[in-house]
């Protein structure tokens, strides 16, 4: 293709959102409205994602051992567990660290009355997880280990977060799906009714001698001209909504403060305008190109 | 001839000058008789011919079938050594391209003034840009229209009209020009302009081919003339005369 032939294209793609205002409008309008509701909602997630995997990253697994289990053997196991790909961290707290942490936390100054280390038994290793659901399985392998007496988890907090975690997953992936599919079928009807306006001009340039991807190229660009401006207007109403949400909340709610520490809004844009502009062009292309085919007999 | 005859294959050479060549071509609709019906028809390069006969008579259709719109139900066209029952849909815009096509309606963008309309059928052919400043006023002058280049469609006359989608026709130098009624919706002085044009086109080398009502133009130009009659030729003269069938 040429090159000014390349810019007649392009320039016809514009001059179609132009040729037909109302209905461009009506689907930028709806991809804004998919994509901003898409942009609030990956806000939400991205940040329970945040808690969820802060709080997951809180959750370990401990395994106490047998009475006169000697550290090289714990040290065994450590490395032995180590091996296990849920596994993210192991730390291996001896005695003496046991009952200093527990002196430091609950007795303070009354601690001097004791002689000899009341924990004797209570060297442990601390398992952090790569993966919460995963716990079980761990903790069923750490059970089995002769020198073990005892393996003590969060059982309730590991289920619901693997839990919340999954009901997240479905139902963004139902929500995007839904507004995809809106946004095409709207792509899909402002694409037909354009052919429908410009039929005239098809025909004559199909008299000329215009080949089918010359007549159909401006109405693809125009689709991808409707999905980048739709994706672009929510990308920045989105910014400065969530920009103010953020420290609405922080100022008026300083108590919550400690438990929700939202992202910052560029860790959240690292990725919502790169997939925000994916899914506009992608369904602008998509919706298109399905449509030009459908009805362009060229 | 009915419907359902065994196609004659034709052994005829076509000659080298030759650019039109039909044999034994029919094309059926999905209802009623075939509007052409086994038609054969040879037409050389250079040539000025009018293509006369009663509304229905099937000269449209023949239009159609030399633009490749529609395929014949039978029988072989060719055009410019291209077959066009076996021709490849992708190489359909190349063969277009050696055609120049007028309509009775004239068929203008009306949102665009004389220049655009006239430059928009260099543009899908993938003119360079230099080319097309240079070729589109050189056509506009050819038709008369040099002044008005900057005009809308709506704002000029429908002989004006009929010339803007004549350089329109033109501006790809195509070797066959085909009118169907192009002087259908003008008065006799913007018809008789528009076919001296065409006549003065058809000198400088293009083949011209000119669907028509009009008795007067047809007999005074004393061109080929190809009457038709419910799908089939009936009259085909050198310097030939509109005759009155009723
Ligand atoms: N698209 C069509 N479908 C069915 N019949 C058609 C169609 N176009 C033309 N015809 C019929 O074919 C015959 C020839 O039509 P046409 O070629 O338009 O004649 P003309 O141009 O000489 O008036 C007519 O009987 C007409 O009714
Ligand atoms: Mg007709």
């Amino acid at each position: 293709m040429r090159i000014n032939s390349f810019f007649y294209t392009i320039g016809q793609g514009f001059k179609n959102l132009g040729r037909n205002k109302w209905y461009t409008l009506a689907s930028v309008a709806t991809i804004s409205a998919c994509l901003f509701l898409f942009g609030i909602f990956y806000a939400i997630i991205t940040n329970f994602e945040h808690v969820v995997k802060t709080a997951e990253e809180g959750v370990s697994v401990t395994v106490f051992f047998n009475e006169g289990t000697t550290e090289d053997q714990i040290l065994a196991v450590k490395s032995d567990l180590e091996n296990r790909t849920e596994v993210r961290e192991i730390v291996y707290v001896s005695a003496e660290e046991a009952w200093q942490g527990f002196k430091d936390e609950y007795l303070g100054e009354y601690s001097d009355g004791f002689t000899e280390n009341p924990l004797a038994d209570s060297a442990n290793l601390q398992i952090y997880l790569n993966d919460v659901s995963m716990q079980t399985a761990l903790v069923t392998y750490a059970e089995s280990i002769s020198v073990v007496r005892e393996v003590n988890r969060s059982e309730v907090t590991a289920n619901t977060l693997s839990g919340l975690n999954k009901l997240i997953a479905y139902v963004s992936a139902g929500i995007i799906v839904i507004l995809l599919l809106v946004s095409i079928f709207l792509i899909s009807n402002t694409v037909t009714m354009g052919i429908q306006v410009r039929k005239d001009e098809i025909n004559i340039m199909k008299y000329i001698g215009a080949t089918d991807f010359f007549v159909r190229a401006p109405f693809v660009v125009e689709g991808i001209l409707i999905g980048i401006i739709g994706s672009l207007i929510p990308l920045v109403i989105v910014y400065f909504v969530y920009k103010n949400a953020i420290s609405y909340v922080a100022s008026k709610f300083t108590m919550l403060s400690s438990l929700l520490n939202f992202l910052p809004v560029e860790i959240v844009y690292n990725k919502l305008v790169p997939i925000s502009l994916a899914i506009g062009i992608g369904i602008g292309f998509f919706g298109s190109f399905t449509t030009v085919r459908k009805h362009l007999h060229v | 001839m009915e419907r359902g005859y065994r196609r004659k294959r034709s052994n005829r050479q076509i000659p080298e000058d030759e650019v039109i060549t039909l044999e034994n071509v029919t094309k059926s609709y999905s209802t009623g008789a075939p509007a052409l019906n086994g038609v054969t028809l040879h037409i050389k390069r250079g040539e000025f011919v009018f293509i006369v006969g009663d509304s229905g008579s099937g000269k449209s259709t023949l239009i159609k079938l030399l633009l490749r719109e529609l395929v014949p139900t039978d029988g072989e066209i060719t055009v410019l050594g291209y077959n066009l029952r076996r021709i490849k849909h992708s190489k359909i815009p190349k063969f277009r391209r050696n055609l120049g096509i007028v309509f009775q309606d004239f068929r203008l963008l009306k949102d665009r003034n004389v220049y655009e309309n006239v430059a928009f059928a260099q543009r899908i052919v993938q003119t360079p840009s230099r080319d097309i400043k240079r070729n589109v006023p050189s056509i506009l002058a050819t038709v008369n229209l040099a002044g008005k280049y900057k005009n809308k469609i709506n704002q000029l006359s429908g002989g004006e009209q009929q010339r803007v989608a004549l350089a329109r026709a033109l501006v790809n130098k195509p070797a066959i020009l085909l009118a169907d009624e192009p002087t259908g919706n003008l008065d006799p002085n913007n018809s008789w302009e528009i076919m001296k044009l065409m006549e003065q086109i058809n000198e400088n080398g293009t083949t011209v081919i000119v669907v028509t009502h009009n008795r007067e133009i047809v007999n005074a130009m004393k061109k080929r003339v190809i009457t038709m009659k419910k799908g089939v030729i009936i009259e085909d003269e050198e310097e030939g005369m509109y005759i009155d069938e009723d």
